[in-house]
């Protein structure tokens, strides 16, 4: 894990790019005024709101991350046909389940990534991280995270903690290094 | 064709539209109402993105940006103060 | 050529996102409601915009290309606004219907 970009005038170089790509969106065009003024704007915003934030785990695998983004795109929508399939189906054969997934992350953002790859795939939405924040006392570290996530059809609980843990959990701890 | 596409795509978001205001109306509790009124926002941005298609023009867009905006900004409020009682500590 | 790819993605939006109201109103209790508008209705939007997309692009010229910025937007705030929700939810203890498993992996707050 790492938290100080390796170049001082550029702290958060994924931040840097998206600014840089809304713009010209934005704009919508490519021309060489816009590009030049997304630049500058791309490596001057993150300086500027360098001292309000917290310090966050860099990318340090942009690859993988890629990679990992193409597969969560692709679950989107596979996951979508499924959950619209369930909610065309009847009711009642539905099994719908509170489950509690133990956590290998502790940094706030990679937690946030998955809870909300979570959301988005296969039939769960990510409801709450234990222990909570305010229960903790200042500087305490918990020893271990927990994960209730919903469930609209459970088949196999164990099955589905094993699947979120190597499809979706695994990578985001290879990306972030931690 | 496309005309007709675009009639009966708007026939179906208007049905959509019309059932999430049912459970905005219904409840019964207060998260149901405002996870009705999210579906509702996301509803009305596809209806003006649709009618700016129909009208053949692009300026519709930015409108469609800030309802997106804006509704994601108040359902995180209303929910912080259902949580709180407070918006900001 | 286009216009069937543009119809073709019209539909399926316009489905994805009547299905996810179908949800919103045939759902026996809350948590099993959030499921259709947080995912349903996020793929059927980001449909909706390609198809605006391809449109604008064919019908305008030069591509046009900032519906992505709504549809990335859509899909980055969509679980987010989904936690807010079933926090809450689980604050007001919302009953859950009766089979639902594992119901006291709720920690009490």
């Amino acid at each position: 894990m790492r938290v100080e970009s390796r170049f001082r005038w550029l702290p958060t170089p994924f931040r840097s790019f998206l600014l840089f790509a809304v713009w010209l969106l934005l704009n919508n065009s490519v021309s060489a005024g816009h590009l030049i003024l997304g630049a500058v704007l791309a490596v001057v915003i993150p300086l500027i709101t360098l001292p309000f934030r917290t310090p966050q785990p860099l990318i340090l695998r942009p690859g993988l991350a890629f990679r990992h983004l193409g597969l969560v795109l692709f679950d989107i929508i596979t996951a979508n046909l499924q959950v619209a399939i369930l909610i065309l189906g009847p009711n009642k054969k539905l099994n719908p389940a509170f489950v509690k997934v133990p956590l290998d992350l502790k940094e706030a953002m990679p937690i946030t990534i998955l809870a909300s790859t979570v959301s988005l795939t296969p039939g769960t939405v990510s409801a709450e991280v234990f222990p909570w924040a305010e229960s903790l006392a200042p500087g305490e570290e918990p020893e271990q995270y927990y994960l209730l996530i919903h469930v609209l059809n459970l088949k196999d609980e164990a099955e589905l903690i094993e699947t979120i843990k190597s499809r979706y959990e695994a990578p985001l701890k290879e990306i972030f290094q931690c | 064709m496309l005309d007709v596409v675009i009639l009966i795509v708007f026939a179906m978001l208007g049905l959509a539209l019309l059932l999430s205001l049912w459970r905005l109306v219904v409840g019964p509790s207060l998260p149901d109402r405002v996870l009705a009124l999210d579906t509702m926002y996301i509803n009305s941005i596809a209806l003006i993105i649709l009618y700016g298609m129909n009208m053949g023009t692009n300026l519709y867009f930015e409108a469609a940006l800030l309802i997106a905006m804006l509704g994601f900004v108040s359902t995180v409020a209303v929910c912080k103060y259902l949580l709180r009682g407070d918006i900001i500590e | 050529m286009s216009e069937i790819i543009i119809s073709i993605l019209l539909l399926v939006g316009g489905s994805f996102v009547l299905i996810g109201s179908i949800g919103l109103v045939k759902m026996p209790d809350f948590f099993m409601r959030l499921h259709g508008p947080t995912k349903a209705t996020t793929l059927g939007m980001a449909c909706l915009l390609t198809a605006a997309m391809v449109f604008f692009s064919v019908r305008v010229d030069g591509i046009s290309a900032k519906e992505v910025l709504i549809s990335i937007f859509l899909i980055l705030t969509a679980p987010i606004s989904g936690y807010m929700l079933i926090k809450s939810a689980i604050h007001h203890k919302l009953p859950a219907s009766e089979k639902t498993k594992g119901k006291n992996n709720i920690e009490p707050d």
